[in-house]
Parts: C-alpha cells; structure tokens; sequence
C-alpha cells in the first residue's frame, strides 16, 4: 500500500448535457475532493440540478466522463448511482407522512422482506443517528415532524443506503435559521467522518460559512471550477453567478407611512388540520409602510396571508379602510382594495395552462376596456398582457405561451405585473422572492419598493431576515400564531428576532 | 441487427401548431380504418369492398347522409353537454340520464297537453317543447352540481346513478300511464309537434322526398356556435376555464365557484335534454323506451375526440353518425363497433405526437 492520498471522491470532466433546443450543461468539469463540502452555486437555470441528476443517474450525458472514486462509471439508472454510494438530498421531500421515520427509511430495500421487525430497526436509526448527530424520533410519523425533522430523515434515507457521496439540493431553503445552523453542525460531522458532499445553493453567505470550495454554474458553464473559498466575497460571488456586479442592497427611500390601511384585531384561525393557526392575532398596516412578517415557516404565517385575502375562515375583525373583510369571499377583499401575491404560485397564484395574457386578467377582465358586458375583448387583453410583458421584463416568447412554460421567477413577475395594475390599497406578499435567482429577487424587491412609494400598504411575509430587514419598515414576529412582538427594521438585530422566532416574547414594547 | 438510424422521442419545448391535433386526428382515424382493413383481410374479409360500401352506405347520396345527420344530430348536442361539462373538469357521465329527462319534460306539452294542441301555433308548441326539454335536462343536471357544490359529492356516481333512474322514470310513464295499447310508448303525437323535415317540402322540391333531416340539427350547430362563444368569448367561459385549470387559483382570484358549478351542470344537462327533445320531436314522434342507443355514453367519447372544441364536435359528431348507420347496414353489425374502438386508440394515442416530436437519426459512427 502506498500512502498516496485517497482518489477524489467524484471527477466529472467535460459534462455535455443536450436536452431539445437547450444546451444545459457545456463541457462542466466537477472534482469533489475526499471529505470536502462542495458548494455548487448559480441561478435558476443555470444547470446545477442537470448536472447533479447526472451524477444522481437520473440523466446520461451527451459527453464526458464520470469517475467515482477514482473508477470510470456509466449510469443508466439512479439505482447504478446508489449502489457507488451516492445519494441525493432533494429540495422537495419523498416521504410517505402516515409511516414512520424507520419505515420510510426503509422504504424500498431490499432488506427486510416481508416482516418487519420495527424495533430492530429502530435502534439501527438510532445508531447512525448518534454517530452523525442527527436527532429525530425514529418512531414517529412524518407528519408529526417539522420540515427540519423531515429533511434529516431524508438524509438518514441515504446514509442507511450507504451513501458517502451527498448531493444536498437547497438544503436550506425550507429551514429556520437555527435548523440552518444545525444542518451545517451535522454537514461538518459528516465530512469528518468520510463523508463527501456537494451543497446546491442560492445563498451566498451559507456557501462562505460551509463551505470548503465551489463551483459556479452560469448557463450552462462553471465560470469557476472548484476554488477556494478563502477570500471570496459575497459581491465577487454575485459577480461569477450572474455575470454582472448586482446592487446588493436595494434602496428604501424615507418615507412617512400615513393612515391605517389594515387593521387587524384579535384574529384566530385555524390551520387545515383543525389545529389553532392564529391565536388572538392583532397588528395594522399603514399606507406606504412595508410590515415584515418573521416566522419560521408553519407559525400561521399562511392562514394569517388566507385570512386578509378572504380565503380561510376566522375569528376577530380584518378591517380595510375601516370596513370588515373577515369571513368574506375572496371577491369581497379583492374589491377593497385587497391584492395577493399568493405563497404557491404554481398551485394557486396562476392557471398553468392557460396563457400568459389569460393569466394577467385574472382579476380585471370584467372592466373596461378587456371586459364588456358579456364578453372579453381579447385583442385588448393581449395588448394588456404585451403591456405587462415588456413593462415588467417578462421573458417569455409572447403572450400567449403558456404559464406552466416561464421559469418561477417569470411567473413570480406576471403575478406581481396582474396584482400591482390592479391599483391596490393593501398587497399581501407571502415568500415573494422564495426559489428565485438573484436577479429576480432584486427586481421584484424594487417592485415592492415601487409600490410602497406609491403608498400601498404592504405586508411582507418571508422567511428571509435579510430580505425583511432590508424592505420593511417594521417587523412583526410570528410564533405559534402569536405576535411575539413588533421591531423597527432600522434598529432590529438578527439575534432578538431570531430569539423571538422560538417563541421569546418581546420584553420591552 | 444493428440499424443505422435509430428514432428518437424529444419532449416539445415550444407549443405545437394550432392546426396540429386536427392533422393527427385525421391521420389517426385514417389509420384506424387501415387497421380495421387489415383486420377484415386476416379473417378473410375484402376491406375495399366493406371500405366501399361503407361510404356508399352513409355519404354515398343525399338520402343515406341525411341518415348520418339525423344520427348526428343528438350526438352533437350531447357532445357538446359533455365538452361544456369536461372544460370545466366536471365528470358529467349522466348525460344520457338528462337526454331521457330532456325527452319526457317535452313530451308533456304534448301528453299533459300543456297548450291546446288545436289552435297554438306550430312554433310556439315547439318552442314550449325545447323549453321544456332543456328544464328537464337542468334539472339532471343541477341535482348532481348542488349536491356537489353544497357536499362535495362525487357528481360520477350521482349522474351515472341518475341515468337509471331517469330511465325507470320514463318506463314508468310509458308503461303504465301513457301506454298505446299496452305498448311500451306513448300514442304518437300529433303533427304539430314534430320537428320540420326536409321531406315536408318534398312537394315544392323533388329532391328532398324522403329526406328525414330535421330541424334539430340546426338546434345543434346553432348550439355548438353558442357554446364556442361562451367558452371563447365570454366572462363565463373564462370563468370555467379557469376554474376547470385551477380551482384554488379561480378562488383566489375572487369567482363564485359554488354558481358556477351548479350553472355549468344545469347548462351541460340542458344541452343533453335539448338532444332528448330533438330525438322525439323530430324522429320518433312519440315517448318510448329506448329512445338512446347510448348517445350519451357517445358523447363522452365525442367530447373527447373533438378535444372538447364545439366545432369539432360537430366533425366528430357525423363520424360517428356515420358509424351508427353503417353498423346497421354492414353484417355483422360489430365491425362498427370495432372502427369505433379502433378510432378511440387512435386519437388517444396520437397525443404522443402532440406531446413529442419523432426524428430519425443516423447513429452516429463509432470510431
């Protein structure tokens, strides 16, 4: 045996991957070293999910070459990639919610056959846990458990199939700041015990934290390829992943807020499980103010956005302009003044086959000049939508292409183009910016900001303190449906709300 | 064996050619009657002989393609119920149920009488007889979308349920109340409620003796232009297409759909009572059983085959006529059935060249 060092966990080289009309990967190179953390970074688009499903065998490549562990590999299946010992974390869970973490764990192996002897397996989860530090009750059922519970038993998931490769794509994005952190703990044990890992992210500051190198993606090609992470700044990192210098803080000018717009008092409501959301909820909105809302996810934040908007039922008042909109239709909030930015844009703020021009009048093709009497003038509504189209920089290749066909941050612009002409007095934006690239993050911030000039009333739901902090004017803190108290952005620091966000009342106030 | 070329599926990025799936439909049924071709010559059938007689029997002249039409004609209407239904994702299959209640609601300005069938002028009995029809069809129709609407009831099981029960209700009329002679239908009505042929003015014209073509196909195209401008053109079909899309966005975006799906059922199930009151009105002058022979389970097909365009389904509609006639002019009477289950394949799956494109390459030389 030489003492040589051990062979990269993964090299890809010259990585072509065609997919009809598009070049999604040309000729990327990827080397995971033995044991590093591996940030691969770039926008939507970009190809980092192509050629990590490369990897995962869910794609064969066009060219090039993949070698794990020093040995060349074909994949023709995700199964041929597992049984090298890659796993991948996805962004969206595979879990069955009525089984137990053991048995969704176990889930498709060939191992135990027919009867299962739970607490035998149990305790093996138990063991693999204690050895990387992930905490999750192996007995209870994934609906029990929160989506930072859940995405550690998707990674006990591959660990149990023997992975030593992990492929984390956006680990982060559905995770509070404290479940944040202890991903990165688990990630760095992980690594000190043989563990490779390549780490898919929007955040640039995470990749810093975590990371040992990184690879960026910009259309297709890695405009760096595997350095340092030493002495990277946040800005130079923009820079590699959009390919131009991005204005990082978007400017908020001085403004006044003036009268209360929305008024909401002693609100309760619950979620879609019966279970109480919203406990006794109270706060109010002014005109031209930006009021953020911090939570982590699952603290009422949806049903507080579902009550304003007219769509979920509730206890206590929600008065717009001094009217009572609570417990109304939809169509009641809309007409005072009430617009919507909706959490789910694919599932509820758009129809995905239909087009873009039937999508920008969803809610004004009964008003001149779209709408007559009876009927919709069509021409009109697609001299509406090019309007939109060209005002809002919707990239699309006319009005008439499908919803389903835009990329998220598109379709994130023709919902704010559709919400913002309605003239609104109040706009409920939930997760805004949420799986966006850098460049749309900041162009629908400065739309908010627009807006907020204009003196709507506007109530920022994110799960993105920077985002918050940058936008808002104050924020209110959501926990367990309550307010656990309401900070002026300018002087809010990371830790209090942070705090707050576990269910530490405000003291002072 | 090792082929030069090989074929490849390439999902479509961009959207195909708005006169696509009406090229693929055609080629489709094209193809169905090649199979079916094949299918004769293998048990030793002539296909160009049944071929043959097959458009002699249904276009071949002007008597037997009134025929087709009449056919159509109720397959049209129902077509057009189940496309009305189905753009809105409302799983209307009690259409032939609506078709029956559609026809004794009209029968009863006749049977009851509601007007004095002596003096009213023609066009108001049967005016009242369309009216009539269309009210017993809305209202097949609006059990299923209330109980929906109100308690989220499957409306499949409730519409399909109700087909037999409209079916029974009608027997029970014909059986036992209006029975002629102790046969299972009515007395025929009198001639001021049939529909008007185009064998009336076979007098003044020659060429229209013994043409049975009724005005209740024009009921059908001047149904299918209404119904293209509501989906197309209006508020309401905007409405429906949306909520048919996406319901929680249709909410969101502040519709009643509550209304809306009991005024799509009501609309769906008038159309079918239309087709209902056409059929006995201008074909079998009377009530009786057996008035459908399933047209509409037909119009299910019919709505999809014509991918829910109400144009089309007057297309779709003759063809199928079409078919109805020559299944009793060619023995055995199963070919028919078996063109029309080959068509369904067919069109069904033509869709993979909607959703794909097919090349062929040349594989590439190994070095």
């Amino acid at each position: 045996m030489t003492s040589s060092p051990p062979p990269n966990a993964v090299e890809m080289q010259d990585i072509v991957i065609r997919f009809p009309g598009v070049l999604a990967n040309d000729q990327v190179n990827l080397t995971l070293k033995h044991g590093e953390i591996h940030a691969l970074l770039g926008e939507n688009g970009a190809g980092k999910s192509t050629l990590m499903s490369a990897l995962a065998g869910l794609y064969k490549p066009v060219s090039g070459t993949i070698k794990i562990h020093g040995e060349p590999v074909s994949f023709n299946s995700p199964k041929d990639a597992i049984a090298k010992g890659i796993g991948m974390v996805h962004q969206h869970f595979m879990l069955v919610p009525t089984q137990t973490v053991t048995e969704n764990i176990l889930l498709g192996l060939n191992e135990p056959k027919f009867f299962v002897d739970l607490p035998k397996y149990d305790q093996k989860i138990r063991d693999l846990q204690d050895q990387f530090g992930l905490r999750v009750d192996p007995t209870a059922k994934i609906w029990q458990l929160s989506v930072g519970e859940q995405q550690r038993v998707e990674i006990l998931k591959t660990l149990y199939r023997g992975a030593n490769i992990l492929i984390m794509d956006e680990p982060t994005a559905v995770l509070a700041p404290q479940e944040i952190d202890e991903l990165m703990n688990t990630m760095r044990s992980m690594t000190e015990q043989g563990k490779s890992i390549i780490f898919i992210s929007h955040k640039l500051h995470e990749v810093t934290t975590v990371a040992d190198r990184l690879t960026v993606l910009r259309k297709g090609i890695a405009t760096a390829e595997g350095i340092s992470i030493e002495g990277l700044t946040g800005e130079k990192l923009a820079e590699l992943m959009v390919g131009r210098k991005v204005i990082f803080s978007v400017e908020k000018k001085e403004q006044e807020p003036g009268d209360i717009v929305l008024d909401v008092r002693g609100v309760s409501a619950q979620n879609n499980k019966g279970v109480r959301a919203l406990n006794n909820l109270s706060l109010d909105v002014r005109e031209g103010e930006i009021l953020g809302i911090a939570g982590v996810a699952g603290n009422g934040q949806s049903e507080l956005a579902e009550v304003i908007t007219g769509l979920r039922a509730c206890e206590g008042s929600i008065l717009m302009n001094g009217e009572d909109v609570a417990n109304h239709e939809p169509s009641k909030a809309i007409a005072s003044g009430v617009s919507h930015i909706p959490e789910d844009r694919t599932g509820v703020g758009s129809a995905p086959n239909m087009t873009i021009t039937e999508n920008t009048i969803m809610k004004n093709y009964r008003d001149e000049p779209i709408g007559n009497r009876w009927s919709i003038n069509f021409t009109e509504a697609r001299n509406h939508a090019r309007g939109l189209k060209d005002a809002y920089d919707i990239l699309a290749p006319n009005v008439t292409t499908m919803a389903r066909k835009l990329s998220g941050g598109n379709l994130q612009k023709v919902i704010l183009a559709r919400e913002i002409t309605t003239n609104p007095k109040l706009m409920v934006a939930m997760q805004p910016t949420r799986g966006l690239d850098v460049g749309a993050i900041e162009s629908i911030q400065r739309l908010l900001l627009a807006q907020r000039e204009e003196g709507t009333a506007i109530l920022l739901i994110s799960e993105e303190l920077d985002e918050l902090l940058t936008l808002s004017d104050r924020i209110a803190v959501l926990h367990e449906g309550e307010v656990m108290g309401i900070l002026d952005a300018e002087n809010a620091e990371v830790k209090e709300i942070g705090l707050m966000m576990t269910g530490m009342k405000r003291s002072d106030s | 064996m090792n082929l030069p070329y090989t074929v490849i599926f390439e999902k479509r990025t961009a959207d195909y050619p708005k006169w696509l799936p009406a090229v693929t439909s055609l080629l489709s049924v094209i193809v169905a009657f090649i199979i079916s071709g094949i299918v004769l010559k293998i048990i030793g059938g002539d296909p160009m002989r049944v071929l043959k007689f097959f458009f002699t029997a249904t276009f071949g002249s002007w008597p037997v393609f009134s025929d087709t039409m009449v056919k159509a004609t109720p397959l049209i209407m129902v077509g057009l119920a189940c496309a009305v239904a189905f753009k809105m994702k409302l799983w209307n299959i009690g259409a032939e149920g609506q078709f029956y209640m559609g026809a004794f609601f009209s029968s009863l300005v006749v049977l009851v009488p509601m007007v004095n069938l002596e003096t009213t002028p023609k066009f108001i009995v049967i005016a009242l007889m369309m009216i009539m029809g269309m009210i017993g069809g809305a209202i097949w129709g609006f059990i299923p979308g209330y109980l929906k609407a109100k308690y989220q009831v499957n409306e499949i099981i409730i519409t399909l349920m109700l087909n037999y029960v409209a079916l029974y209700w009608n027997n029970f009329w014909i059986f036992d109340k209006w029975s002629d002679a102790g046969f299972q239908m009515t007395p025929q009505f009198e001639k001021i409620a049939w529909l008007p042929r185009l064998s009336d003015l076979a007098k003044e014209f020659k060429a229209f003796s013994g043409i049975t073509l009724h005005l209740g196909v024009v009921f059908g195209i001047v149904a299918a232009i209404i119904i293209w401008w509501i989906l197309e053109r209006s508020h309401w079909g905007y409405e429906i297409k949306l909520i048919g899309d996406n319901p929680k966005a249709a909410r969101y975006a502040g519709l009643n759909i509550t209304k809306n799906l009991i005024l799509v059922m009501m609309l769906s199930g008038a159309l079918a009572g239309l087709a209902g009151m056409s059929e006995i009105s201008g074909v079998v002058h009377r009530l009786q059983e057996k008035i459908s022979p399933g047209y509409g389970f037909t119009g299910i097909i019919v709505a999809w085959l014509a991918k829910l365009s109400p144009f089309a389904v007057i297309i779709v509609s003759i063809l199928f006529g079409a078919l109805i006639v020559a299944g009793r002019e060619i023995q055995p009477s199963g070919l028919s059935n078996l063109l029309q289950g080959i068509i369904l394949f067919m069109v069904i799956s033509s869709d993979v060249l909607l959703r794909y494109k097919i090349r062929l390459v040349r594989l590439e030389q190994e070095a």
